[in-house]
């Protein structure tokens, strides 16, 4: 493993980001229920840091993909994904959003990471909010211990595959929108 | 250097410019002069909107597909004249999941953590819905012990129970008052712990199987309901005393996306939605299933159809079910849970492991599906936005043929764009809050 | 009850109504596509003033491939019915074509675009028959027979290249 070669500076702001991360919770499906429960009283995500969720992407430093994404929501998922200012983190919260979970079709993406890096992925159908607190913890270790993907590419590190942004594909020609009258 | 006030006559609209100079102007150095082209105008008049032609032009916005609004992922393309919507796109399909076509190549029981993730907050709702569908193509209906239909009444209730307070809750968030939501939610969790206890899961049950439920109550299912009953009823009085006499609360729902009872049952409403406007049409009072005829409930319904008689109603019909489960918990008498019949539910264990037919029977069922005649049925049951319906076909093998849901959330929501258009953008939020959409029932 | 709704429908419309038949406690008429629009108005004005629901089925190997299916209620007296409307597709030729019952029932609108969207089904005069769960960029009806079921068409995908 690369030697994680971090100055006090970047220690100290890695202890202030983690522990003051504003999350984007891109919710979707099913998931959406046990993050509001995560987000409740009883497993509250407060005590972590992460209690403020900030409804947009220039606002926000953690994506929190919650629940299925469908082939359509793809390039809106992207888009946000773009929009963030970094540094950034990813968390795939729930099983259909790290691999597809079971639905293994024509409308499903398998997996939020064939379109953005992932940092943590949490499965579960859904996750308990334990395992959410778990995923979270995971992602301030990998935020101190400088293994994110924003961190590792900054670096210049290459490990298994070259990171690219995404590119539409061939059958993504786009037809002039329009609106119809309300009547 | 005229001034347009005293000119025109005091019909018509009058031209105002303020602001910054044109580029022409700019350039010829005519934006000293604006400076002096105050206006004033004369003592007494006062300056009504319409009198003023201000140089407007539409603006297209686009609500979604990411959106802070809890309850389900849509986009909703508006074209607005200042705060007001002009036009709207309502374009849904963003958790498309591809149910149908999944059911086709599942077998029987594996359509059911399926159906979970339809509605998915009440999600044992949903897996009663497609077994009686089943169990009516069977023709097994009536041989359903009485037992597992009561567990079934108790646990669909239970579902509507948590459908309501995820609803009122998140559409109380989005409209500010989040105190209410973590209220709301807290009530859930006591909710969800008991779920959690019977059936394994907190959220995605599949409890119910074809031919009954899969087990039985836990011990002291019953005390423990009871309790958690009176701890959700106070969490309800503390959430209604906080909103309904709330003077934002109430300017912010009442009157707001309105709708008549003949547009609604145009418009193919049901539910909560429908009962707001005034129609009592209640699948569980006009076509009793399971065991609905033997319990005493009221069914609540609306005046106006605006947006807090449906979360009046919605409220109120968590009081109803509570009733329901009180009634059922007293009548409910001991028995099996799962139908008898090798051929439908599978064999108990102790025969599949000690006797061959009870093997041979449980690997044809897994590995087959359960073989139902060819045909088809429609069967319909009150889910927690309304006539939820499965259209069945079987071609007589272990999967379904065409497994269709009538799902009442894709139809409450086609109305959206007629409800907002002319309203502002800040009555899109209550209004999309208590249609109640669940992303999962509405795509499929 | 629906017995009764159904002899008088027959009675009606005896050269639109193909066959009717009555299984599992439904009752069900399958109509020609040509006269659909009068039979639906006969039926709303009958008392069917709610349209339940609207799909297909697509039954490969079979002659009318497709099959519309509507559901109907009766609010005021709370019977139901179901009528069926074969819909040909030839071999690798135009869309099936039904005609649209919108302008009987609002709600058809959209259940009309889902039909379209999953099966191919063209409707004669809907105001605006376009895909609806699925992206306009979508080639295929994914609910038909012969589509996989995981024959993906990804809008966006990001390049891996190993190092």
């Amino acid at each position: 493993m690369a030697e994680n070669y971090l100055t006090k500076l970047d220690d100290a702001l890695n202890w202030a980001r983690k522990y003051s991360l504003f999350t984007y919770p891109f919710a979707t499906a099913c998931c959406a229920m046990e993050f509001m429960a995560t987000m409740a009283p009883k497993h509250d995500i407060a005590r972590f840091g992460a209690e403020f969720p900030r409804f947009s992407p220039r606002q926000a430093d953690l994506l929190i993909i919650i629940g299925t994404i469908t082939e359509k929501q793809a390039p809106a998922l992207h888009r946000i994904w773009a929009q963030m200012a970094e540094p950034k983190y990813v968390m795939a919260f729930g099983v259909c959003a790290s691999t597809g979970g079971f639905y293994q079709n024509y409308g499903t993406v398998p997996g939020c990471d064939q379109i953005i890096p992932v940092d943590v992925y949490v499965p579960g159908c859904p996750p308990r909010p334990e395992q959410v607190l778990d995923g979270l913890i995971l992602v301030q270790k990998k935020i101190t211990e400088g293994t994110t993907w924003v961190q590792r590419r900054d670096r210049g590190e290459k490990h298994g595959g070259e990171w690219v942004t995404p590119r539409p594909s061939e059958n993504a020609e786009k037809k002039p929108g329009h609106l119809p009258v309300v009547s | 250097m005229a001034n347009p006030t005293h000119e025109s006559a005091a019909a018509g609209p009058r031209q105002v410019v303020f602001g910054m100079p044109t580029p022409d102007e700019i350039v010829t150095e005519r934006s000293h002069e604006l400076r002096q082209r105050l206006h004033k105008f004369p003592e007494g008049e006062a300056l009504e909107d319409d009198d003023i032609e201000l140089p407007t032009e539409p603006m297209t916005v686009n609500m979604g597909p990411s959106h802070p609004a809890m309850h389900g992922t849509v986009r909703i393309v508006l074209t607005l004249d200042g705060e007001t919507v002009k036009d709207t796109d309502v374009q849904v399909g963003y958790l498309h999941r591809c149910f149908e076509k999944e059911a086709e190549s599942a077998t029987w029981t594996q359509v059911f953590p399926y159906t979970d993730r339809l509605n998915y907050v009440s999600p044992l709702l949903n897996n009663v819905g497609f077994a009686m569908a089943v169990e009516k193509l069977l023709g097994v209906e009536k041989l359903v012990p009485e037992r597992a239909q009561y567990i079934r009444v108790i646990v669909g209730e239970i579902s509507r129970i948590t459908d309501h307070l995820t609803c009122l809750g998140a559409a109380s968030a989005e409209l500010g008052a989040l105190t209410v939501f973590f209220w709301m939610i807290k009530a859930r969790e006591w909710i969800w712990e008991l779920l959690e206890e019977l059936t394994g899961a907190r959220l995605t049950h599949s409890y119910v199987r074809i031919g009954g439920v899969q087990a039985d109550l836990t011990e002291n299912f019953s005390a423990r309901l009871l309790d958690t009953l009176k701890r959700v009823r106070e969490a309800l009085a503390d959430a209604e005393s906080a909103l309904i006499k709330n003077r934002i609360f109430r300017d912010r729902m009442d009157g707001i996306a309105t709708i008549s009872a003949e547009d609604a049952i145009a418009w193919g409403w049901t539910g909560p939605c429908l009962r707001s406007t005034g129609v009592p049409y209640d699948v569980r009072k006009d076509h009793p299933y399971l065991v609905y005829d033997r319990f005493d409930f009221d069914v609540p319904v609306g005046s106006v159809g605006d947006n807090f008689d449906r979360y009046a109603v919605r409220l109120e019909e968590i009081r109803q079910s509570m009733r329901i489960l009180e009634q059922a918990l007293q009548q409910i008498q001991p028995g099996p849970v799962l139908i008898d019949d090798p051929r439908i539910a599978l064999p108990p264990k102790r025969e599949v492991y000690n006797t061959i037919e009870g093997m041979i029977g449980h690997f044809k069922q897994i590995v087959d599906g359960i073989r139902v005649p060819p045909g088809e049925v429609y069967s319909y049951s009150e889910g927690g936005n309304g006539e939820l319906g499965f259209y069945i076909v079987s071609d007589g093998t272990g999967r379904p043929y065409r497994c269709h849901v009538r799902a009442p959330s894709f139809i409450n929501t086609q109305v959206l764009a007629k409800l907002i258009h002319g309203a502002g953008v800040a009555d899109i939020i209550p209004t999309f809050g208590m249609i109640n959409m669940i992303g999962g029932e509405c795509d499929r | 009850m629906s017995k009764v709704d159904l002899d008088k429908l027959v009675a009606q419309f005896r050269e639109a109504v193909l066959s009717t038949h009555s299984s599992h406690g439904d009752d069900t008429a399958v109509v020609s596509a040509g006269q659909l629009g009068a039979v639906m108005r006969w039926l709303k004005g009958a008392g069917f003033d709610y349209l339940v629901d609207l799909t297909a089925v697509d039954r490969l190997g079979q002659e009318p491939r497709f099959e519309v299916v509507y559901h109907l209620r009766s609010m005021s007296s709370g019977s139901r019915l179901r009528i069926k409307v074969p819909a040909h597709q030839v071999e690798d030729g135009p869309a099936p074509e039904v005609p649209s019952i919108v302008q009987i029932w609002p709600v058809a609108n959209w259940l009309e675009r889902e039909v379209w969207d999953m099966f191919g089904i063209k409707f004669t005069g809907h105001p605006d028959l376009r895909r609806i769960l699925l992206y306009e960029e979508f080639i295929g009806y994914p609910l038909r027979k012969d589509y996989p079921k995981e024959k993906r068409q990804p809008l966006i995908r990001r390049d891996y290249t190993m190092e």
